[in-house]
């Protein structure tokens, strides 16, 4: 694992006048699944944003050996960095089919509609549902047609903003056994960022724990699930 | 009966020109949630645009496509030059740039042409089409309702079969999501006030182009508040809702105040605004509106 494929120094991000990620570093290697664990308002959601050029922020963000700090969201996105965002973020009003399609706005190649079959082959009742409404899906449901949605780009990297919010926990597992498969399988490099530490950790290589903005733990995955802090302030032990 | 017929036809004729403005403001509001009040003045200016590049003596026909690119253009600029300075998600100063901008482009054109009323050229051919008992319904008629369904079967294809329609609905739909996606929301939603005041455009020149009016700077003040009746009738978020909504208030109009002794002409515009309030008390989304249209 030498191959950084995302890396983040000193990141600071700001709402008006209150500081909230204080100077934070990180990285994803190649081909890895990262994990920010982190309580409510701990800044789980503005980093991930930061990543992905939504909100102002200081410090560098380098992807691929390039910075991207000062790229806009549109620009970030043609690198191959996908971002799946806190409450799914799908596109209501358009049908299941046009939310892919919608995924895959800035390739114009000609395997745009296989890949829409390899979604639907993923994950077969959104064939099911490829002419209703995004809107009118189940939770579960949304949450997969927002993961296809972000891999219909076919990025380098996947961001997840807490996939798990507001799910069933049997939902939860089928939807994290999925991200193993796509890791494993087409060696996607995902940074997900989760309140729900036993499911992140049990599948993640890496993790960091953020609290109030500053990184507090980092380490294996599997050192962490086993790390007392950890355990007493995530894994309800 | 005749007259009855005559009224119908009459209906169907406004209401064509009403369902084109209507059709440019939802295109806006789908956009942006926003009405755009300064929409029958551009769409006035392009009228004007069109008669100044006909007298100019280009064919009438290419005057009109001519005249929809430029106040196309024109919008976009506009849209560039003020509107993307505002937070999309604060209406009230951007509804009071629109007021404002109905005034200015008002202005304009009283500056440049004059409040006499001017010939506009006959796009359609003269005479009636159809003639039962006493009732005519002229080819301006059929005209202006098939260049009404035109229009809105194109911008259905626009926006629904291809790349920018995509993004367009997209962008409508979840602004942010549009933002993670690669969308340029900008030049999106730009193009968006460059097609509603073609549209807009196009909806001014049939208006005009009926053989009884003549065009001058306030021809589209009362179709403007009209047409804002129809948006809401049909659903504001919907093109074939406008053409309903147009459509009914044409009728409402020409046929249901005609017949109900207690409703003086004067008060047309009352009368259409109480049958507004009828529909979206039962229908708050209009005839054809997304229900609950959410937007952050
Ligand atoms: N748009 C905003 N304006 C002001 N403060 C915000 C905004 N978004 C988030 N915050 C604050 O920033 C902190 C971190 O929020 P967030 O990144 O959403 O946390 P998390 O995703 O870990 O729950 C919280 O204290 C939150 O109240
Ligand atoms: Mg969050």
């Amino acid at each position: 694992m030498t191959n950084v494929l995302l890396k983040a120094e000193n990141l600071t991000a700001t709402y008006g006048q209150v500081e909230i990620l204080h100077g934070i570093s990180f990285e994803v290697y190649g081909n890895e699944i990262a994990v920010i664990l982190g309580a409510n308002g701990a800044g789980k959601t503005t980093t991930i944003r930061a990543l992905s050029g939504m909100i102002d922020t200081t410090g560098t963000i380098t992807f691929n050996k390039e910075d991207i700090s000062q790229l806009e969201p549109d620009s970030i996105v043609r690198k191959g960095v996908a971002h799946v965002p806190q409450g799914r973020g799908t596109f209501p009003e358009l049908t299941v089919e046009d939310n892919l399609r919608v995924g895959a706005f800035i390739r114009s190649d000609k395997e745009v509609e296989s890949d829409i079959q390899n979604c639907y082959d993923t994950y077969p009742v959104l064939f099911e549902r490829r002419s209703q409404s995004a809107g009118s899906l189940s939770g579960g449901e949304q949450q997969m047609l927002a993961v296809s949605r972000a891999l219909m780009s076919r990025p380098e990297l996947l961001l997840l903003d807490e996939p798990s919010l507001g799910l069933a926990p049997q939902i939860v597992e089928a939807l994290f056994e999925r991200f193993l498969i796509m890791n494993k399988d087409h060696g996607t490099t995902m940074l997900i960022v989760e309140q729900n530490a036993q499911i992140a950790l049990g599948m993640a290589d890496r993790g960091y724990v953020l609290e109030a903005g500053e990184i507090a733990v980092e380490g294996q995955a599997s050192s962490l699930i086993n790390d007392e802090a950890i355990i007493r302030a995530y894994l309800g032990g | 009966m005749d007259l009855f017929l005559q009224r119908l036809f009459d209906g169907l004729t406004n209401g064509s020109a009403y369902a084109l403005i209507a059709v440019a403001l939802v295109l806006i509001f789908k956009a942006t949630t926003l009405i755009n009040f300064a929409q029958g003045e551009q769409a006035m200016l392009g009228a004007f645009i069109v008669l100044q590049l006909w007298n100019w003596g280009l064919p009438m026909w290419i005057a009109v496509i001519t005249g929809m690119l430029i106040s196309g253009l024109l919008a976009g600029g506009l849209e560039r030059a003020i509107i993307r300075r505002f937070d999309p998600a604060d209406h009230l100063p951007l509804v009071i740039i629109t007021l404002g901008l109905f005034l200015v482009l008002n202005a304009v054109a009283a500056i440049i042409w004059r409040y006499d009323p001017l010939a506009f050229p006959q796009l359609f051919p003269h005479g009636s089409a159809l003639t039962i008992g006493n009732a005519r319904l002229s080819w301006y008629s059929i005209f202006a309702f098939g260049s009404c369904i035109l229009v809105l079967l194109l911008l259905h294809v626009l926006l629904n079969k291809t790349k920018i329609g995509l993004s367009f609905r997209a962008v409508s739909s979840n602004l942010e999501s549009s933002r993670l996606c690669g969308i340029k929301v900008g030049p999106t939603l730009q193009f968006g006030w460059a097609l509603a005041a073609a549209a807009g455009t196009f909806g001014a020149s049939i208006y005009a182009a009926n053989p009884v009016l003549q065009i001058e700077p306030s021809i589209m003040l009362r179709a403007l508040i009209f047409s804002i009746t129809a948006a809401a009738l049909g659903g504001l978020d919907s093109l074939w809702g406008a053409l309903l909504g147009g459509l009914t208030i044409g009728f409402i109009q020409s046929v249901l105040v005609q017949y109900i002794p207690f409703i003086p002409n004067e008060m047309t515009l009352a009368a259409t605004v109480a049958v507004l309030l009828i529909v979206l008390t039962f229908r708050p989304s209009g005839f054809l509106g997304t229900k609950a249209v959410e937007r952050v």
